[in-house]
């Protein structure tokens, strides 16, 4: 705006800004003033309007609700929960129930995306053409269509929990889910995940220190052979110390199912495979556009240099596609952590289908639409931020 | 230009301070008002459940719930026909009553308090009631609802049939696994497909269920424990209590015409009846059509066209094996009763 009236200031020797609509800084200023000020009124009128409206058909408005006893049970929860826990700590259960699919389901997405994205520019004629009958096919299908499919797989074609298959001794297959036996709770696993966690930042120093022994001296170290060493290695050893406990939660088949052991639930499965298989297509039609944005001639480049293809597609073909792909990616993760809740058409106890329930009881639609979106706005922000960061991180140093 | 917006906000202010104002002048009820003015009535009702409200192959809707969207109809317009359904899940529900989306509610919903206060909505009677119960395939060889320690039960979101549920395994205190699934469909499916051990609703809706869903409806049997009651009923939106009367007194014509035996068979003859009760029922005399600003004839419309209760009973809920029971006329042992037309 300065700008703007020092380019035309000719007709003003001092430059001052007139408070007339004749001259356009004012003018821009008060237009401006004026529109947020609409804005800014209707936003009031409304919220008023809805509140006064609120109160005069009786309805209860706040968040009191939160904390009184929610009275439903929950199938699957990663904490502690029963119908009388709070409302709050129901919703609570949802989030984490959303971003449990919404977390694994990004990285089996992004793996699966990327195998076929690379798999259907292979020269290998079979392979591409899977590779591309597979995007068309999954993009082209309704994802909610997918989620019944695969949902209806699940159920239908597994047969009872007292004709359950035993795939694995301990691991039993059923329509009630996949059962798996898993160590019993003992006080060690709490330090294993401490080790866990110090192997992971030990790694990341063992890494720069490659890094910096590498450009003094040309020596390379096995970073990734020792990473995975000290990741499986220190919780191991922890183990050992602890008393290498070795007690086991086996699914045993008692009354109406399984008690015991780790369950996947049918779905939970057909969610989680719902998203991951869609996402996918998308993914590697990302995948497939960066690689091909690379200039042909960087592969000749490399090859001139000696390099062989593994070290050619690390160290060149990648760092360059993944600035084309890393922004859609973004968009990609956003989608499928959306997407997922359509849970509620098949079962899975998501945040939406909580909060869907809550606000039927209560009948706090505005404070549950509003748990709604806050939810998924952190979510998808801190993806943003996240992958934002990584794209500026990787992003093409110009020298 | 700054008067300009200043006027256009005023204006903003001053169409926003008569909304309710204007509400509070109208003498009759605004929800009437804009059915007939629209022309037909827009009714939320269950499109699932036999008995209760689905329409058929030909799209025409049928059941007892939808029998009370068609006799608002009829009193309103002596057009039993004059409504368009919406159908709605346990979900939807009470958003489509409180947005505006359905002048009335009638998909076998549960009176309760919370219902009745902090969603707004108000109840205008029962047209049956029912109990919580729970179906399983015979092959699990379940007696009783107390069996079902560890069972993995399918549930509609949204219901009460949700917390009942909850309710009774905490009282009795065992274990369940839910399955919450929105749409009827696949619940039951799941059920079939044996996701779940039980299935568990309202025992009219389990009856429904067993009756026009499962293949062979002999392998299911409905548990003898009632958990709950179910006072299905139809409902308003609050704020509007002259449209909340006509809806409640719609009801209560197809009671009083069941006691007084006026049915649509008779209905034409009984015009002339002497009877003092029969006559005022049928709008020849007394005039209480238009003390709910409807027309003289209303109830006469309603017999006509829909039936008394017991005819509308006998239609939809009888062929699903359900007795009259609690549902019979008071006389009869039952709860319907309905207060004096006069
Ligand atoms: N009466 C209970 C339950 C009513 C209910 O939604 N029942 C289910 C099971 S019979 C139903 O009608 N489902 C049909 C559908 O959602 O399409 C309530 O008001 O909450």
């Amino acid at each position: 705006m300065a700008g703007q009236s020092a380019g035309s200031g000719g007709r003003n020797d001092d430059n001052a800004m007139r408070f007339s609509l004749s001259d356009p800084t004012f003018r821009a200023i008060f237009w401006q003033v004026v529109v947020v000020g609409i804005v800014g009124f209707c936003g009031w009128w409304l919220i008023s309007n809805t509140l006064t409206n609120l109160a005069t058909r009786g309805f209860t408005t706040g968040w009191a609700f939160l904390s009184r006893e929610a009275g439903f049970a929950i199938g699957e929860t990663m904490i502690e929960y029963g119908p009388q826990d709070t409302y709050g700590r129901a919703v609570l259960v949802g989030i984490l129930n959303t971003l449990r699919v919404a977390v694994i389901g990004i990285v089996l997405a992004t793996i699966l995306g990327t195998l076929i994205g690379i798999g259907r520019l292979s020269k290998n004629v079979l392979v591409a053409g899977v590779c591309s009958t597979y995007v068309e096919f999954i993009r082209n299908l309704p994802l909610l269509v997918q989620l019944f499919f695969w949902w209806a797989m699940f159920q239908d074609s597994l047969p009872g929990p007292r004709q359950a298959i035993e795939a694995l001794p301990g691991v039993f297959l059923s329509n009630r889910g996949v059962k798996i036996p898993v160590p019993a709770d003992h006080w060690i696993h709490a330090w294993m995940g401490v080790a866990f966690l110090a192997a992971i930042v030990a790694s990341y120093f063992m890494a720069r220190w490659a890094r910096v022994r590498q450009a003094a001296t040309g020596e390379q170290f096995p970073v990734l052979l020792a990473t995975i060493g000290l990741l499986a290695g220190g919780p191991l050893v922890v183990w050992l110390i602890g008393g290498a406990p070795v007690t086991m939660d086996w699914p045993v088949l008692r009354g109406f199912n399984f008690q015991g052991g780790l369950t996947m639930t049918p779905e939970f499965a057909a969610l989680l495979v719902g998203l991951v298989t869609y996402t996918a297509g998308f993914i590697a039609e990302i995948v497939r556009a960066g690689i091909l944005a690379v200039p042909n001639g960087q592969t000749e480049a490399a090859s001139a240099l000696g390099l062989r293809r593994g070290p050619m597609l690390q160290l060149v073909i990648l760092p360059q596609a993944l600035r084309v792909i890393i922004p859609p990616m973004t968009s990609q993760f956003l989608n499928l952590t959306k997407n997922s809740s359509l849970a509620v058409a098949i079962g899975y106890p998501d945040l939406v289908s909580i909060v869907n329930t809550t606000l039927n009881q209560t009948g706090q639609a505005i404070e549950g639409i509003a748990m709604i979106m806050a939810a998924y706005l952190t979510v998808s922000l801190s993806i943003s931020v996240l992958m934002n960061w990584y794209n500026k991180r990787i992003a093409f140093k110009e020298r | 230009m700054k008067t300009k917006a200043l006027l256009f906000a005023s204006a903003f202010v001053a169409v926003a301070a008569s909304l309710p104002a204007m509400a509070q002048q109208t003498a009759t009820s605004p929800t009437l008002d804009a059915i007939k003015a629209r022309g037909f009535l827009q009714c939320g009702a269950n499109g699932n459940v036999a008995g209760f409200g689905l329409p058929n192959a030909q799209g025409v809707w049928a059941g007892l719930d939808v029998d009370v969207c068609r006799a608002v109809a009829a009193a309103i317009f002596g057009d039993a026909t004059k409504v368009r359904y919406t159908a709605l899940t346990a979900q939807q529900r009470f958003t489509a009553l409180q947005s505006g989306e359905v002048d009335l509610l009638v998909r076998n919903t549960t009176w309760t308090l919370s219902r009745d206060t902090s969603l707004g909505l108000e109840f205008t009677g029962v047209n049956f009631y029912d109990g919580q119960g729970f179906m399983v395939k015979k092959s699990l060889n379940v007696k009783s609802a107390k069996e079902l320690n560890g069972a993995t039960i399918c549930v509609q979101p949204g219901t009460t049939t949700e917390l009942n549920l909850a309710d009774y395994f905490r009282a009795n205190n065992i274990r369940f696994t839910p399955v919450v699934i929105e749409r009827e469909e696949e619940n039951v499916a799941a059920y079939l497909a044996g996701r779940c051990d039980a299935y568990t609703t309202d025992i009219s809706g389990l009856a429904s269920v067993r009756a026009s869903r499962t293949p062979v409806p002999a392998d299911h049997v409905i548990l003898p424990e009632v958990i709950s009651k179910e006072p299905l009923g139809p409902s308003v939106r609050h704020g509007d209590a002259r449209w909340g009367d006509i809806v409640r007194w719609v009801h209560y014509a197809m009671l009083e015409a069941e006691e007084s035996g006026i049915t649509s068979a008779n209905v034409d003859s009984l015009m002339t009846s002497t009877n003092p009760n029969t006559q005022r029922v049928l709008g020849v005399t007394g005039g209480m059509g238009a003390m709910l600003g409807l027309d003289n004839k209303w109830a006469y419309n309603i017999i006509k066209q829909v039936g008394n209760y017991a005819e509308s009973f006998e239609r939809n809920i009888t062929p699903l094996g359900i007795e009259r029971g609690v549902n019979n006329l008071w006389t009869k042992g039952g709860l319907m009763y309905s207060p004096p037309i006069r």
